[in-house]
């Protein structure tokens, strides 16, 4: 009998929803315990985080020198490293705070802000070590997770969703929010694999998958502002503020307020 | 003996991979003289991270701050707005909410049951070997939790984050026929979580009683979710305004995570403090269903969390069906808004207990700063008060491993959220 592939889920800094998401599937995460071996995955009970593994997914983003030496050690002993959602892949809501801001944040709101731990910052996995196959969402979409397990288990690359969220709308004769009803939505700009979840609930999408392949800020920036968005750039750093702090991804939007 | 004995414990709910949390006791001539329990979590910043953003942006950002209880944070925060700005949601909007709340408390609970509780009672390592050991009670577990998940998604798109909440009312308006399709599942469901409540009632818990404060919402009206006033068992009555002037949140010096005080005392929040309060407003068939189990309401015992939690479970079945009888779509979901500069607050009946959010925004709609008061926060001092009893009377000549499980009952019992109550700051070691 061939060895099972050893599995690992790390959780880092997050809300903890993306492994908590996979559950959407629940009687496929049990079977996975029969695809796998699963060594680590703490909030379901095996935990051996020091145990080197074929495949291991990363939740939630780098925050502190500690995590990111832990994130080296982890990637040594990894055989496949997966980030999973939009923490690991892109730093996620907390990546929003300014560089220097942990340490003021700290003395406004503790009386004793020297028992707070050494944290300045908060970033993506790609951002300390290599990484195999990047997962977008926040949270992920669990089918698309189980997906690239699966892919990964035979021995297939994994593809990454390259269109944006408009295409899903089309795909899915979802109306256009901005097209008909004059709402901000930053579909055009936003990497699919939700389903087009906001636009088909009547709303614009925020973001929340992260940003697409190719983008046109300028001219978003134009529409976002006719549709009453005051601040385009800060409406889209919403959960892509680790990702956009390099300077290609923030062509053509007007600087910060 | 005398001394510190420090022992590393697993926290049931989304431990952090790097590092175990620790429980660490100070021990003087045979008595417990402190118990700390240290969580290892980075702070995130949520309470920084809103200010600047307009209140529209917050409801959707705040889910983030858990992604077990995400609803409920978005819960908090539209009630907040609307009660700023002096919006109605309407009736519709209300009641549509309230089963997407119900949603959650099922899923939530059908998750720390089946993940955490019953595997800690029936001696099994975590869900897979229940799955091996009790295949059909595992199966209908999960059947539950979807179905919770499914409730959330029918308005908001998805379970974890959900899309549909917004200030004044729901995004979205399902069609009568997906409404019908779940509301069928629902009455069907509620002999299964009959089950459920009576397969808990046999798992058979320590008993251990302690005098301590239970503190929910409670509602002349309906059992509290998201409306009514915040009490105790001790009687206190208060408006969620008033919340600050009797709870406080400090610092202590074994940890940064704030803990919350009541007056001088600690406190619990959960589904025991509700049933405790509330549970003369339960629904007929869960009331006979708490009598069948033999739960003693109201109780004191701390490991009767567990059966509270699966009453819940039943009540959030039947109340949503209920609910969604005769469904109607409405002509609007949601009023405009007109904004207006002040305080913001809301308070909620999380799946863990109270949660309270306050926000002070300007006349533009943007936050100026906030304040969030998680149920786990609440819930840690109690916790360590009741880990240095429950460990006292157990006696500490055990060993390592025999208080450490212990230890580790006490705390899954409460089933605390480490992403919840770490969302501003982390415990930090003193040692000495």
């Amino acid at each position: 009998m061939i060895a099972r592939a050893r599995f690992g889920l790390y959780r880092l800094s997050s809300c903890g929803g993306c492994q908590w998401a996979l559950f959407d599937e629940a009687e496929a995460v049990m079977e996975l315990s029969r695809l796998v071996d699963i060594v680590h995955w703490r909030s379901l009970g095996p935990s051996a985080a020091e145990v080197p593994v074929d495949i291991a997914l990363v939740e939630g983003s780098v925050s502190g020198p500690k995590a990111a030496r832990w994130l080296q050690s982890l990637r040594a002993r990894s055989g496949q490293l997966v980030s999973l959602g939009a923490c690991a892949t892109a730093g996620g809501p907390q990546a929003l705070r300014p560089q220097d801001a942990a340490l003021s944040w700290k003395a406004e709101r503790c009386a004793s802000p020297e028992y707070a731990p050494e944290i300045e910052w908060a970033d993506s996995v790609a951002h300390h070590v290599r990484v195999d196959v990047e997962i977008d969402g926040c949270p992920v979409n669990s089918a698309r997770v189980l997906r690239v397990v699966r892919d990964l288990l035979s021995g297939v690359a994994p593809r990454r969703e390259w269109n944006s969220v408009c295409i899903e709308c089309k795909r899915r004769l979802a109306v256009c929010v901005t097209v008909a009803r004059g709402l901000p939505c930053l579909g055009p700009l936003t990497r699919a694999g939700c389903g087009a979840l906001c636009p088909r609930q009547g709303r614009g999408c925020y973001g929340c998958f992260g940003r697409a392949e190719t983008l046109n800020q300028a001219a978003m920036q134009v529409c976002l502002r006719q549709a009453g968005v005051e601040d385009p750039r800060a409406h889209f750093d919403l959960f892509h503020a680790a990702a956009s702090a390099n300077p290609q991804a923030a062509e053509g939007w007007d600087a910060r307020r | 003996m005398s001394g510190t004995r420090e022992i590393s414990v697993q926290l049931p709910l989304l431990d952090r991979a790097m590092e175990d949390a620790a429980l660490e006791l100070e021990i003087v001539d045979e008595e417990i003289r402190d118990v700390r329990l240290r969580i290892f979590e980075p702070p995130r910043f949520f309470e920084k991270l809103v200010e600047g953003r307009r209140f529209d942006e917050v409801v959707d950002l705040v889910a983030r701050i858990c992604g077990v209880c995400p609803l409920a944070h978005q819960l908090a925060a539209v009630q907040a707005f609307e009660d700023l700005f002096r919006l109605d949601p309407g009736p519709w909007a209300r009641t549509m909410r309230r089963v997407m709340h119900c949603g959650e408390w099922l899923q939530s609970h059908a998750m720390h049951l089946h993940l955490i509780a019953a595997p800690e009672f029936l001696g099994c390592v975590g869900p897979f070997e229940l799955g091996e050991r009790f295949p059909s009670e595992l199966k209908r577990g999960l059947a539950l939790q979807a179905l919770g998940r499914d409730l959330v998604a029918l308005f908001g798109g998805r379970a974890v984050h959900p899309v549909g909440l917004c200030v004044g009312g729901l995004h979205c308006v399902p069609a009568e026929d997906r409404v019908e399709a779940v509301a069928e599942r629902l009455e069907r469901a509620g002999a299964q979580v009959r089950e459920v409540v009576l397969w808990c009632a046999g798992f058979g818990v320590p008993e251990h009683l302690r005098a301590c404060t239970g503190v929910a919402l409670s509602d002349v009206s309906e059992y509290a979710m998201a409306s009514g006033h915040i009490s105790s068992g001790s009687g206190m009555h208060i408006h969620i305004r008033e919340f600050e002037n009797r709870f406080k949140d400090y610092q202590v010096a074994h940890s940064t995570a704030f803990h919350a005080r009541l007056d001088a005392g600690s406190y619990f929040v959960g589904p025991l403090a509700r049933l405790n309060l509330n549970q003369h407003q339960l629904p007929d068939e869960v009331r006979n269903c708490v009598r069948d189990c033999g739960l003693k309401l109201p109780s004191h015992n701390l490991f009767q969390h567990t059966l509270a939690r699966a009453v819940e479970m039943h009540f959030a079945i039947i109340e949503a069906a209920r609910l969604l009888r005769g469904y109607r779509r409405p002509d609007v979901s949601r009023p405009p808004v007109s904004v207006r500069a002040g305080t913001a607050i809301g308070c909620i009946e999380a799946p863990r207990g109270l949660l309270w959010h306050r926000y002070e925004v300007d006349a533009d709609g943007r936050i100026r700063s906030a304040k969030i008061l998680p149920p786990t926060v609440q819930n840690l001092a109690r916790i360590e008060d009741d880990i240095a009893e429950v460990l006292q009377a157990y006696g500490l000549d055990r060993s390592d491993d025999e208080l450490r499980a212990l230890g580790e009952r006490v705390i899954k019992s409460y089933d605390p959220c480490v992403p919840c109550a770490t969302h501003f700051l982390q415990l930090r070691v003193q040692r000495r």
